[in-house]
């Protein structure tokens, strides 16, 4: 318990400190936004108005206070823009990335618990030096390029799937998936590596062990040993590491989003990035850092909770 | 840079080594992708040099043309028009691709190079002090770097070239800036396995000051860690700022840079893919060779990794 105590103060505080620098970020911003937000062709009267729309007559700590004090209800105040309440137009868009990371995650488990198997399995052969030497190159590209790659190779020349666009879930969910597949597999072609890396690693150290011996002495077939006996132990870190890269993801897929039109959260931050609405980028950055924070804090705990080891080893370093 | 790398990697090699009879080969798995990077390095540096258009000069006549194509167009510092020959061809309105590729890689390598050298400056020093005085120093350095770190990195990272403006010393900083939290977590943790050995305790038995031991006993032993890190830090701070650039929030045109030129190509992918391909490949050739220059340095310093 004074584990999970020393948790949740170390998580009060990165959220406090979090809101705070968020607020920051938009109060020291350099310059007068009231101009920012009206353009050069404004009249005094219009600066005036935004200035006190915002707020930003009134002194810097006062205007903490109320924000804070909105924050806690839910309120991240009003897209200086379309007028859109920001909290709803973010929950609005969350079931697309949500669906985006979701599907992401699926194909690279997929692609990472088969082929970190195999590569235990065969180790130092041709086959996991072959996966290994695909994993370093696959890395190496960067999502956006992964995307323009996938959009010319399937999209256009195989003319298999829509290289843009976005169709809801209520319209079907075949021509849901569709719009969504080159997507994922943007992420999750370069994210299955750390997986299948991590697996590998892990599995090598378990077919080690005593039980793994026993197994094979009692002459069970080798998918046997490796999927039945092995690979539960050996998917401890796996787990873990697939939580937390939740948290890198939702940064991550703001240019996913943009390059294939789907209308996320990702998408949202950067239209408020291009259209210079400070209200729209400050709830963003608050709600994926926030959002981070929390993840990374269940993610810890459950893992804490699996393994009692962590909970008595307390400091991380 | 890669230059030093090897140095140390011999130093190490000689020092810690020097019992076993065993010797370690870089291999061709070091010294392919450390060819490369020299090859992007004197291509930046000498992109001014070479009898080529300059990197903003149109040829209206040949747009998105192929590579090898022939075409006339006033070089660099000359006023008529030339014969040239597109060696990979021209982008979608007119302009010499290989030339935007030598001088964007001066922003990649810029940025790919300083940004992680600021990281590790100051994140190295923070890692270090933190590591070594243990206690409250270490609880306040460890408490703001996680706050740094609760940001995604990207959404930061948008934030602040937001907020301060794109142009190039303002990104090298924002990166910078980046590349602190994680190089002060390397440099602590090595730190923290360090200050208790035994020659340490010696140096202090002997009545050496903090700022000696510092200097002399720790920090020699985590730059090789530090600089295995600062290789991969590179790799991700290119794609960091090709993705920037990609998103037009990067160095602001006319300047090339590698993610401009691949987000350029974009709108005529389907009937001149080179112009999109060419910047995207040597982006990733380049990223590459950083994590095989990285993974193969890690190797050397930390056996029991590479027998895995």
């Amino acid at each position: 318990m004074r584990y999970l105590g020393r948790k949740l103060l170390r998580l009060v505080f990165v959220v406090a400190a979090v809101t705070t620098l968020t607020f920051l970020l938009v109060a020291l911003l350099p310059g007068d936004i009231a101009y920012l937000v009206v353009g050069p062709t404004a009249t005094p009267a219009e600066v005036e108005a935004v200035r006190e729309q915002l707020g930003l007559d009134r002194p810097m700590l006062v205007r903490y206070g109320e924000w804070l004090a909105a924050l806690a209800q839910g309120d991240l105040g009003v897209s200086l823009r379309t007028s859109e309440p920001v909290s709803e137009a973010i929950l609005s868009r969350l079931p697309v990335t949500l669906e985006l990371m979701l599907l992401a995650q699926v194909i690279a488990v997929a692609l990472a618990v088969p082929l970190g198997v195999l590569c235990a399995y065969r180790q130092n052969r041709w086959i996991d030096r072959a996966v290994t030497l695909a994993g370093f190159a696959m890395i190496s590209v960067p999502p956006f390029v992964m995307a323009l790659v996938l959009i010319f190779t399937v999209a256009l020349r195989l003319g298999w799937l829509p290289a843009t666009g976005y169709v809801p879930l209520s319209e079907g969910l075949w021509d849901n998936l569709r719009t969504f597949a080159l997507p994922a597999l943007s992420i999750a072609l370069i994210e299955w590596v750390t997986l299948m890396r991590l697996l590998r690693n892990d599995m090598i150290m378990t077919l080690q062990e005593d039980f793994i011996a026993m197994a094979r002495a009692k002459g069970l077939p080798a998918w046997h040993i490796l999927l039945r006996h092995a690979l539960r132990p050996s998917s401890f870190s796996l787990i873990t590491i697939l939580g937390l890269q939740v948290g890198t993801l939702i940064g991550g897929t703001v240019i996913i989003e943009s390059i294939f039109a789907l209308p996320g959260v990702g998408r949202l931050l950067l239209t408020g990035i291009f259209s210079r609405d400070y209200v729209v980028v400050q709830g963003c950055i608050l709600f994926i850092a926030v959002a981070y924070v929390l993840i990374n804090f269940l993610v810890d705990l459950t893992y804490s909770f699996l393994d009692p080891r962590i909970r008595v080893g307390g400091r991380d370093g | 840079m890669a230059e030093t790398a090897i140095d140390n990697v011999a130093a190490g090699e000689a020092e810690g080594l020097a019992g076993r009879r065993r010797r370690r080969r870089l291999g061709p798995g070091f010294w392919l992708p450390a060819g490369w990077i020299g090859l992007v390095v004197f291509g930046a540096a000498t992109a001014g040099f070479w009898p080529m258009p300059a990197p903003e000069t149109i040829d209206f006549l040949n747009r998105a043309a192929m590579p090898g194509t022939v075409g006339e167009i006033e070089l660099a510092g000359q006023t008529e028009l030339s014969e040239f020959r597109y060696l990979l061809g021209t982008d979608n309105i007119g302009r010499d691709m290989l030339s935007r590729l030598l001088y964007g890689a001066r922003v990649s390598l810029l940025i790919g190079l300083l940004s992680p050298l600021i990281g590790l400056l100051v994140g190295g020093a923070l890692g270090v002090v933190a590591g070594y005085y243990r206690g409250r120093v270490d609880g306040a350095v460890v408490a703001a770097m996680d706050v740094i770190l609760a940001f995604p990195a990207l959404a930061l990272l948008l934030a602040i070239t937001f907020y301060l403006g794109p142009s190039l010393p303002n990104l090298i900083l924002a990166l910078g800036f980046l590349s602190v939290p994680a190089s002060a977590r390397v440099a602590r943790a090595n730190t923290l396995s360090v200050a208790r050995r035994e020659f340490v305790l010696a140096a202090k038995a002997m009545g050496a000051s903090d700022l000696y031991i510092l200097v002399r006993e720790i920090v020699p032993n985590v730059l090789m860690p530090l600089l295995v890190f600062a290789m991969l830090l590179v790799a991700v701070l290119i794609v960091a700022e090709g993705t920037l650039s990609f998103l037009g929030l990067s160095v602001p045109p006319p300047t090339p840079s590698w993610g401009t030129m691949i987000e350029e190509g974009r709108e005529l992918l389907d009937q001149a893919p080179h112009v999109t391909m060419i910047p995207a490949a040597v982006m990733c050739l380049t990223v590459l060779s950083f994590n095989l220059i990285g993974d193969r340095l890690r190797s050397l310093i930390d056996p029991r990794e590479s027998r895995l």
